[in-house]
């Protein structure tokens, strides 16, 4: 029986006020973030288009040369649905100029710098308008570290990272993200045919179930094999959660003065907002 | 007596005190204008919650000008408000005021500091000592700042003391989505408050804040509770809102005659088992 369930009404309440009141109160009045044609990204754009006006909402659509003709037609449907400023900036030519030197990368390497130049482009564009970037990882990717540190885990802002996909997928149903996106199957796009449940070995469907009784309820692992998850499984997702920690956490600081930050030197980043 | 309360359901800025005063005279004016006699804040009103090491930055001391302030608003209507205090030791305390006819009538320190999942209060914050009712121009009252709440012998005490109105003011969090209405939090605070007014047959007048600060909302939904735990004004759900509402002292009579159970909690019973309790532990 699923625990995920959410109130979508609520939940859509509460991520739409925080982008509104978050952005406005540092001074800005925009939003920008990158389009892949995936649900995450649309249901943040949808967010984003509610809590600041579609013209407040500057999306971003980067395809590599090796990408699927799908997801940029994808990305550009829900640009024209939501009325949102939408433009296309192809990474192929700096991916693949930095390739050149290092011919021999593993697709791991390329994948990596994919989301990193799309990174670069979205925090040049906050600058060029003023806009914060918005992030699109959602809280069972977090969890498994099924992201790029300083890709496209980087932002200012996450409206969905405390929700685990199975309640992307509510909550973008709820908000009329089109059927064809939440129906599709969910994929990294690096290359073709791939999707992110071949690769990770588990449907997000399973893997939620499990991650919101470990993670949210803080069952014991017999507790959760009693509730009818494999031994097997438990560890593997406790060694994923564990093992990819780093990419939650800041730079750790070597500690030599009294004060020293985010250990003895503590402040909200709402600091004075 | 009957009277009209207004709870302010205010957006602090964080670390902002002038900010955060303007929009508490504001809000003072509005309850004057709309013929309130008490208006209630929330809990650290005039700072935001997530202070962490902006605590010492923020605190103000009791004869400070912001407190001289509301002070001298409060010839005009009662003000109960939350702000950090430091004491003359400097020692820090998520501290609130009831002010009225120019004068500090009472002082509260939040005596429960939580510390656990995303509460951090007693790493920054001394705890206070004491719970007192005391008397104002509409009853005996007492303050209660947000976790105190949660301490079933706090509103005890207070009740036990005379007070007939609980003031409870509030920084609460929103989390715990579900399938549900509301949030885990809400719900929660929700029977709190009711079944609190009902055991002790008291009113309850809960204002809790709204706005974010670093992803975490509050939820707002301040509330008017009679004293059999019925609501009777409750203000908008993750929104600004200031409810107004009437007091009625009849109410309160009546609740105490068709439910004495504040006439017969046995006071020497309660003593006597926590004295022994007390010896037990001690051993």
């Amino acid at each position: 029986m699923s625990m995920l369930k959410v109130n979508t009404e609520l939940l859509r309440k509460i991520l739409v006020g925080f982008v509104r009141e978050e952005i406005l109160k540092v001074g800005l009045k925009k939003a920008v973030l990158g389009l892949s044609g995936g649900i995450d990204s649309a249901l943040v754009a949808y967010i984003a288009a509610e809590a600041l006006g579609p013209e407040n909402v500057h999306a971003i659509i980067m395809p590599y040369q090796t990408s699927n003709p799908e997801s940029e037609a994808h990305a550009r449907l829900v640009g024209e649905r939501l009325g949102i400023n939408c433009q296309v900036v192809e990474i192929t030519p700096m991916v693949d100029a930095y390739f050149n030197l290092f011919p021999d990368a593993s697709p791991l390497r390329r994948g990596n710098k994919m989301a990193r130049e799309r990174m670069t482009v979205l925090f040049d564009h906050s600058a060029l308008l003023s806009a914060l970037v918005l992030g699109t990882s959602n809280k069972t990717e977090l969890l498994l570290g099924y992201g790029t540190l300083h890709g496209d885990m980087a932002s200012a802002l996450n409206p969905i990272g405390d929700i685990y996909k199975s309640q992307v997928w509510q909550l973008s149903e709820a908000m009329g993200v089109p059927m064809e996106i939440v129906e599709k199957k969910p994929s990294a796009d690096l290359w073709a045919g791939q999707t992110d449940e071949q690769e990770l070995g588990f449907t997000y469907r399973e893997v939620d179930e499990l991650l919101y009784r470990m993670v949210d309820l803080r069952m014991s692992r017999g507790e959760l094999a009693a509730h009818g998850f494999a031994t097997g499984f438990i560890d593997e997702i406790y060694a994923k959660v564990q093992n990819s920690h780093f990419k939650r956490r800041l730079p750790i600081i070597a500690k030599v003065s009294n004060r020293t930050i985010d250990r003895d030197f503590r402040y909200s980043r709402d600091w004075g907002k | 007596m009957d009277f009209t309360v207004a709870l302010a359901q205010i957006k602090p800025k964080l670390g902002c005190v002038a900010d955060n005063l303007l929009l508490i005279q504001e809000a003072v004016e509005r309850g004057i204008r709309e013929q309130a006699g008490l208006v209630l804040f929330p809990e650290l009103a005039l700072t935001g919650y997530f202070l962490k090491d902006l605590v010492p930055e923020v605190a103000l001391t009791l004869d400070s000008p912001e407190i001289r302030r509301l002070a001298d608003l409060s010839r005009h209507i009662d003000i109960a408000v939350g702000f950090v205090e430091v004491s003359p030791d400097y020692h820090f305390y998520n501290a609130a005021l009831y002010l009225a006819g120019g004068e500090i009538l009472h002082h509260h320190r939040k005596v429960y500091l939580p510390t656990y999942g995303l509460f951090d209060e007693q790493r920054y914050l001394a705890s206070g000592e004491r719970f007192r009712a005391f008397d104002c121009r509409f009853g005996r009252m007492g303050i209660l700042i947000c976790e105190d709440m949660w301490h079933l012998s706090a509103p005890y005490i207070l009740a036990m003391d005379g007070a007939t109105t609980l003031l409870c003011l509030s920084s609460s969090p929103g989390r715990g989505i579900s399938e549900a209405e509301s949030l885990g939090s809400t719900v929660s605070w929700q029977k709190l408050t009711s079944a609190t007014a009902m055991f002790l047959n008291s009113r309850v007048l809960y204002c809790n804040r709204v706005g974010y600060e670093d992803g975490v909302n509050f939820w707002g939904g301040s509330e008017i509770i009679d004293p059999s735990g019925t609501v009777t004004a409750r203000g908008a759900i993750l929104e600004e809102d200031f409810v107004v509402a009437g007091i009625s002292e009849e109410l309160l009579r009546r609740e105490r005659i068709s439910s004495p159970m504040m006439r017969d909690e046995n006071l020497f019973v309660t003593l006597k088992e926590l004295k022994r309790i007390g010896k037990e532990r001690n051993r």
